[in-house]
């Protein structure tokens, strides 16, 4: 979906104005620290993946989104997994056994982290090298495809293998496709607004289509 | 800023919002407290941009150890200790004096948290977001550098599950400091790409104001 989050290139956004990094603190509320660790703790318990998550806090309407801060999106896609899940009515049934890590449990799970990395299922399609284009509009569900690159022509300069493929596991449907990095030309991107840049991006297989050369 | 507040003012409805949140989950036996302690307590003091900095100035001072880092990322940093969420599928890439790297999410706020922690406020803001990809060269000169025209810039945007970290160019004069020294240089700035490593004679005026 191209929705708020999708920001790569738009204008009138602004200065960035950043906080010097010495002086900058991790939270600045305590409720920001508190939905972080929320959205961490109740990711563990396994009824959703994170591309869901990412989902859950893209389907606003960007007017939200782009007016609200970062945790307070977290804090509307945390409302809308539980809500969607119904994870408190389940918990009050007490019918199911969810697994609640303790604070060794949620020390491991962080350490592990969760690789994305796949055995391969099928040959991989491109190779380094090879120029690919990336058809249009992908779809209206969770894609990382974004806008700006939609329409473009690249070049493949690295191949990661097989991995998880965000846009079905967005679905909870969790199978692996090819993982290229794809670079593009910031001419071809920003047409005479490029600064002399080239951009790199993490591009799935099935957004790309070879090139007509 | 949110957190000059004054604390005698009724609190917010955020706040309101996220109390009540906490404790339905808490009631619901959905989170375990201890466990959401662990979580800050990780983030706050033990995963940080000093990871990040221990691996560039070891990459600086040990030519074995900047090859495997290049070559195997991910196994270079596990084989310090430095492995987890956000940090399973790692790539380096290398400043040098003809390209510079700058990473940016434009979807979200991916960043190589084993390596430097949480992103800040303004790694995730919609201006950083937007620009990075597209004026590079203005966003960098909003963060006071400047780099020679004859210098590519490369973006990255993390659109995956792959993690990038710069690895910015060792500062002149440094090439007999040893690492603990060399640590002192590497900002987490420079390892996202927006400034480049502290000069040397930021190590020497930190001594003098010591």
């Amino acid at each position: 979906m191209i929705g708020g989050h999708d920001l790569g290139g738009k204008h009138g956004l602004g200065p960035i104005n950043p906080e010097p990094e010495s002086e900058e603190p991790l939270f600045h509320a305590e409720w920001e620290r508190r939905v972080f660790a929320l959205t961490l703790a109740t990711g563990m318990l396994g009824q959703w993946n994170i591309d869901e998550s990412r989902h859950a806090r893209e389907r606003q309407h960007p007017v939200d989104y782009l007016k609200q801060s970062y945790y307070e999106n977290w804090l509307v896609g945390l409302e809308k997994l539980l809500d969607e899940k119904h994870l408190l009515e389940r918990a009050a049934q007490q019918q199911e056994n969810l697994r609640v890590p303790d604070a060794e449990g949620a020390e491991k799970i962080l350490a592990s982290g969760g690789p994305t990395l796949m055995p391969d299922t099928a040959p991989a399609r491109f190779a380094i090298g090879d120029r690919v284009t990336v058809p249009k509009r992908q779809g209206s569900g969770h894609t990382r495809v974004p806008a700006y690159v939609q329409g473009a022509l690249g070049e493949v300069v690295d191949h990661y293998g097989t991995h998880v493929f965000a846009d079905a596991n967005a679905r909870g449907d969790r199978r692996g496709e090819h993982l290229y990095s794809v670079r593009f030309d910031g001419e071809s991107l920003w047409g005479n607004e490029s600064q002399g840049q080239s951009v790199s991006i993490d591009l799935w297989e099935p957004y790309l289509e070879a090139a007509a050369i | 800023m949110p957190h000059d507040h004054d604390h005698t003012e009724p609190p917010s409805d955020l706040e309101l919002r996220v109390k009540a949140l906490e404790s339905l989950l808490l009631e619901k036996g959905l989170v375990n407290p201890d466990a959401l302690n662990t979580i800050i307590e990780t983030y706050e003091h033990k995963v940080g941009p000093r990871n990040g900095a221990h691996v560039v100035a070891k990459a600086w001072s040990d030519p074995d150890f900047k090859q495997a880092l290049l070559t195997d990322p991910t196994s270079a940093v596990a084989d310090l200790g430095y492995m987890g969420r956000q940090g399973e599928h790692l790539t380096v890439v290398e400043n040098t004096p003809s390209v510079h790297n700058l990473v940016v999410c434009t979807l979200c706020s991916c960043y190589p948290w084993t390596m430097l922690g949480l992103p800040p406020v303004w790694y995730k803001s919609a201006p950083y977001r937007a620009r990075a990809v597209s004026e590079p060269r203005s966003v960098l000169a909003e963060f006071g550098t400047e780099l020679p025209e004859s210098t590519d810039i490369q973006v990255w945007d993390s659109t995956s599950e792959m993690r990038y970290l710069v690895l910015p160019m060792q500062p002149a004069g440094t090439e007999d400091w040893n690492e603990a020294q060399l640590q002192a240089l590497v900002s987490r700035n420079s390892m996202i790409g927006v400034e480049l490593a502290k000069p040397a004679s930021a190590a020497a005026q930190r001594d003098d104001e010591s």
